[in-house]
């Protein structure tokens, strides 16, 4: 076992350990912080991966904006300040069966494809694909019109939830 | 203008005069009569004319008057309509002319022309009398005229058509036409009174009963067209090979040669007609109808015209002696059984009718036994004297309606009923309606009708065969001789017998109708009749006495070949073999002149002292009741007749079981139209329907709990769909 | 090395962990929490193919910067839905939220 292979067993326990805790944990600000962690662990395996643009967008993006909006909002919406009784629903082995089944179709997919078994190939040293990122998303026989859109969505996004959320003036929380 | 077209003509005026008085002059009296006697008057001179002629032609026998015209096509043949004036014919044209203009004249006066309308008079009845009320202010009741006159005198001419048309046929077609006129005008005038249930009842029965004849006729004819291919006269009669293969052609009927059994057929036809036991039951009812048309039914025309289908056919009947001895047979008994009926019966019509049958029956019994000149001349002097009697009859009731209506007149306005003013004058007296036409309410009319006495007398005594002065004397002797000559004994006897009979019943009516005092206040008060009754009476008369007197035989004694038997050679040559008169033998002649003058003496003798109807010994039960032969046959035919067709044929296969296979078709398809309403339409049909409808609904219902609301839920039903979809793409049928 | 498959059975049972928070879960935002699991989990799929395929292509690493764009849309407008709710109805337990029912 190389050490590459240590570090991602390493990290795929902490990703799915603390994925668990997000999807049991009672209180939801735990539950939040447990997701923070779970991106971080995603974020490393980027990196592992070779993808350090992608790292780094994943921690800032994730981390720094949606996780802390997911924060913002539970403060936004409790009731109380502590949460009580089960966070599960009445129909959770259900659900957890059928998780499992997912998980188990989609192993059984895997195993009927032969590419599985596949390593990485080998980089050449200064390797980077920042550059080849950026020119991909900017160039008109590449990638700028999805680039274009998804920025449209944004903004749409944007207004969006203002609109939705709103409050005005006078009118009681 | 040729004897042909006048012959054509002859039957036109009378059927015209039908025609226009039906269309046109129904309410004009006076028209509608002029036109009817008018009518018979000219056919009357046109007969006389062809007679006229036909005298004068040497041979008419082989060289007859003959027209013909094809009427209507048959395959490759034609029906021929035709005239012929053989001797025969040319005999038989000559009284049926006469007859038919007398009776004509005489119908003027017997419905009272001239007269005023009766109080009560209806259409469909006879006229009852109308109130006149004097100078003096006293009311009378006269007879009335008949409502329906002009009607009389239409059918009366329908009915003159019909027998001309007969007696001027050439082939057994058209006489059969005629035939047929004469039975439909013969149903319509009897029944003339219609609002009389007996006379209604009487033109039926004539009508079914000479029907059942003519079925018989008619097959008859059909045999010997489509035996011969012919069915004229003399095509048939004067063709030696169709005499001879009918002659000898066996039929599987009774033995019968062809010629036998169409003579018998037609003679079956005759029986009917000229009302011959057993078919005679209709003869005596049809004096319902006015006394002319007695006259012209039974005495002149209409039974006449069987007796002379019988002679015409003669040649061909002859050829068989079966045929032969079954028409004597019927024709003597049916002489002698009319006649023990006649002594019997006190209506003076139905002695008279019951006389022609028995008249009839010597004719036929003639014919039967072969004495051909014999028959015909007895038809012949018969008309005339049977009609004389006939409206003489009519006559003496016109006399004694006269009779009647006085008395009413004088009870009605009697001090003992002026309590009733409302009924003065009215038909119906409190007192019993007498009834005119029995004898024996008759009596001593012979000073109140002078000439109405003596032609009856003469008519009588024709009728009985006075010697020498009357026609019926000739006619029978000659029967008689014929019967004796051949060696007919029975027959002899019998008719002898018949005859002995005839002139006792005749004799018995004229005194009691004519001779002694009168029996009732109405005989006291009767009236002569006027002349357009009483000249037509007298015109007849004459013929009575004087027409023997061209047939008497050339052997007979002290007479003989005085004056050439004229009648015998003239029409004896209508025959190809010109028949022989019998030899003259004192037997015959004795009995003759034996059986009438016996008959006259004792009718006479017996007679003059009944007062009434209890005192006279010959009103024996089965005699009046005509042997029961009516009752016999209602029981027999009529009854079982209804019975099959109201019970079987009405009740049992109409109503029962048409209707019931009807009824049962409508249940049937209305039980079938209820069960696949219930079984399939609402169950199936409408539960189907609904099914759509409330399934759907209920469908939809236990669907609705699915959309919760919670989109947990609709993803996990999503993820279920999506796995078992996918296992079942991955592991059935991903091949 | 690191074979393919452990990354690929790493986002296979990252997403179904995710799934199950999302099936499971009371809170509506602990929901959202399990979609961006899931969303991670896509995320490693992408990242690892593109590695292991053809390193010389981007696409792979486009793909994924979308995914972050859409998922930060989604997020924000699935959690501005979830503050407005919690508005009207006082709550964010998502079985109470159920007007779309029959």
């Amino acid at each position: 076992m190389t050490v590459l292979q240590l570090i991602f067993l390493l990290t795929a326990a902490v990703i799915l350990g603390s994925a668990a805790m997000v999807v049991t944990a009672k209180n939801l600000v735990h539950a939040a912080l447990w997701l923070i962690v779970t991106l971080f662990g995603a974020a490393v395996l980027f990196a592992i991966l070779n993808a350090g643009f992608i790292a780094v967008i994943q921690v800032v993006v994730y981390i720094g904006a949606i996780a802390i909006l997911f924060i913002f909002a539970v403060m936004l919406t409790r009731r109380e300040m502590l949460d009580r009784g089960p966070q599960l629903n009445r129909g959770w082995p259900l659900s957890a069966v059928i998780a499992v089944i997912v998980f188990g179709g989609l192993v059984w997919l895997l195993q009927g494809w032969d590419g599985l078994t596949k390593t990485a190939p080998a980089l050449g040293s200064g390797f980077d694909s920042l550059e080849a990122l950026s020119k991909a998303l900017v160039s008109p026989d590449a990638y700028v019109l999805p680039f274009e859109v998804a920025s449209v969505l944004l903004l749409a996004a944007l207004v969006g939830a203002v609109y939705i959320a709103f409050q005005p003036k006078g009118e009681e929380k | 203008m040729t004897t042909e077209t006048l012959l054509w003509l002859i039957p036109l005026p009378p059927v015209l005069a039908f025609f226009l008085i039906v269309i046109f002059t129904n309410r004009n009296r006076a028209l509608s009569h002029t036109i009817g006697v008018g009518a018979a008057a000219l056919s009357w001179l046109g007969s006389m004319i062809v007679f006229a002629r036909a005298l004068g032609v040497h041979e008419l026998g082989k060289t007859p008057f003959q027209s013909t015209f094809n009427w209507f096509p048959t395959g490759a043949a034609w029906f021929k309509v035709g005239v012929l004036i053989d001797p025969l014919g040319a005999a038989v044209l000559f009284f049926v002319a006469i007859t038919i203009f007398m009776i004509f004249l005489y119908s003027v006066g017997y419905h009272n022309y001239g007269q005023p309308a009766g109080d009560h008079d209806r259409k469909g009845l006879p006229p009852h009398g109308a109130t006149v009320t004097d100078e003096h202010g006293h009311a009378h009741v006269v007879p009335s005229i008949e409502p329906m006159y002009s009607r009389f005198f239409a059918f009366l001419g329908l009915f003159a058509f019909g027998m001309y048309v007969l007696v001027l046929s050439d082939n057994l077609l058209t006489l059969f036409v005629g035939w047929e006129i004469m039975g439909l005008c013969s149903y319509l005038l009897i029944g003339f009174w219609y609002g009389k249930p007996s006379a209604r009842d009487a033109a039926v029965k004539a009508f079914m009963t000479t029907r059942v004849g003519d079925v018989f006729m008619l097959l008859g004819i059909a045999y010997l067209y489509s035996a011969t291919g012919t069915l004229s006269f003399r095509e048939i009669f004067n063709n030696a090979g169709f005499m001879q293969a009918l002659a000898t052609t066996a039929t599987p009927i009774l033995g019968l040669s062809a010629a036998g059994l169409i003579g018998l057929l037609l003679f079956i036809g005759t029986i009917g007609k000229s009302a011959q036991w057993p078919l005679h039951i209709w003869l005596p009812d049809a004096m319902e109808g006015p006394t002319p048309v007695s006259a012209m039914i039974h005495a002149a025309t209409m039974v006449s015209a069987g007796v002379y289908m019988v002679i015409r056919m003669f040649p061909l009947l002859s050829l068989d002696p079966r045929t032969m001895t079954v028409v004597a047979f019927i024709g003597t008994f049916t002489a002698i059984f009319a006649a023990t009926i006649a002594v019997a019966q006190n209506d003076i019509k139905r002695v008279l009718a019951y006389s022609t049958i028995s008249q009839l029956g010597f004719m036929i019994a003639a014919l039967g036994i072969g004495a051909y000149v014999a028959a015909a001349f007895h038809l012949i002097t018969h008309a005339f004297f049977k009609a004389l009697l006939f409206l003489g009859s009519g006559s003496v009731i016109h006399g004694m309606e006269h009779g009647v209506l006085h008395v009413q007149g004088e009870h009605a306005g009697s001090p003992q009923h002026a309590g009733s003013p409302q009924h003065a004058g009215s038909p119906q007296p409190p007192q019993q309606h007498i009834d005119p036409q029995d004898m024996f309410n008759m009596g001593g009319l012979r000073k109140k009708m002078p000439i109405t006495f003596w032609t009856f007398l003469i008519g009588g005594f024709a009728l009985s065969g006075f010697p020498l002065v009357t026609a019926g004397f000739w006619s029978k002797d000659e029967i008689l001789a014929d019967a004796w000559g051949h060696g007919h004994l029975a027959v002899f006897i019998t008719l002898a017998v018949a005859a002995f009979m005839t002139a006792f019943y005749t004799m018995r009516q004229i005194t009691l109708t004519f001779l002694g005092e009168p029996r009732t206040k109405e005989a006291e008060h009767a009236q002569e009749t006027p002349w357009t009754m009483t000249v037509p009476l007298m015109v007849l008369a004459f013929f009575a006495v004087t027409y023997g007197w061209v047939g008497i035989p050339d052997h007979f004694p002290g007479l003989g070949g005085l004056v050439p038997n004229w009648f015998h050679d003239f029409v004896g040559h209508t025959l190809a073999h010109v028949p022989e008169a019998p030899a003259f033998s004192w037997v015959p002649l004795l009995t003759s002149l034996g059986v009438a003058l016996g008959g006259l003496f004792f009718g006479w003798l017996y007679y003059r002292n009944v007062k009434s109807a209890k005192e006279d010994v010959f009103q024996i039960g089965v005699l009046k009741n005509k042997w029961y032969f009516d009752e016999a046959y209602n029981f027999l035919f009529i009854k079982p007749a209804y019975w099959f067709s109201e019970t079987f044929v009405y009740k049992w296969m109409d109503q029962w079981l048409i209707d019931g296979i009807l009824h049962s078709f409508g249940k049937a398809t209305q039980g079938l139209g209820a069960a696949i309403r219930k079984y399939i339409d609402v169950i199936v049909v409408n539960g189907f329907g609904d099914l759509v409808g409330y399934g759907t609904k209920d469908v939809g219902q236990g669907l609705r709990p699915m959309q919760t609301g919670r989109v947990q839920q609709y993803m996990l039903a999503a993820l279920l769909t999506v796995i078992v979809v996918g296992a079942i793409l991955t592991f059935f049928l991903a091949a | 090395m690191i074979p393919l498959s452990w990354y690929l059975i790493l986002s296979a049972a990252l997403f179904s962990i995710g799934m199950f928070g999302v099936l499971a879960r009371k809170n509506a935002i602990a929901i959202l929490l399990g979609i961006e699991l899931m969303l991670n989990a896509v995320n490693i799929n992408l990242v690892s193919f593109w590695r292991y395929n053809d390193p010389s292509r981007i696409d792979g690493q486009v793909f994924t910067v979308i995914v972050f764009a859409v998922a930060a849309a989604e997020v924000a407008v699935g959690l501005a839905l979830i503050i407005s709710v919690y508005r009207r109805r006082n709550t964010v337990v998502a079985d109470e939220i159920d007007l779309m029912k029959w």
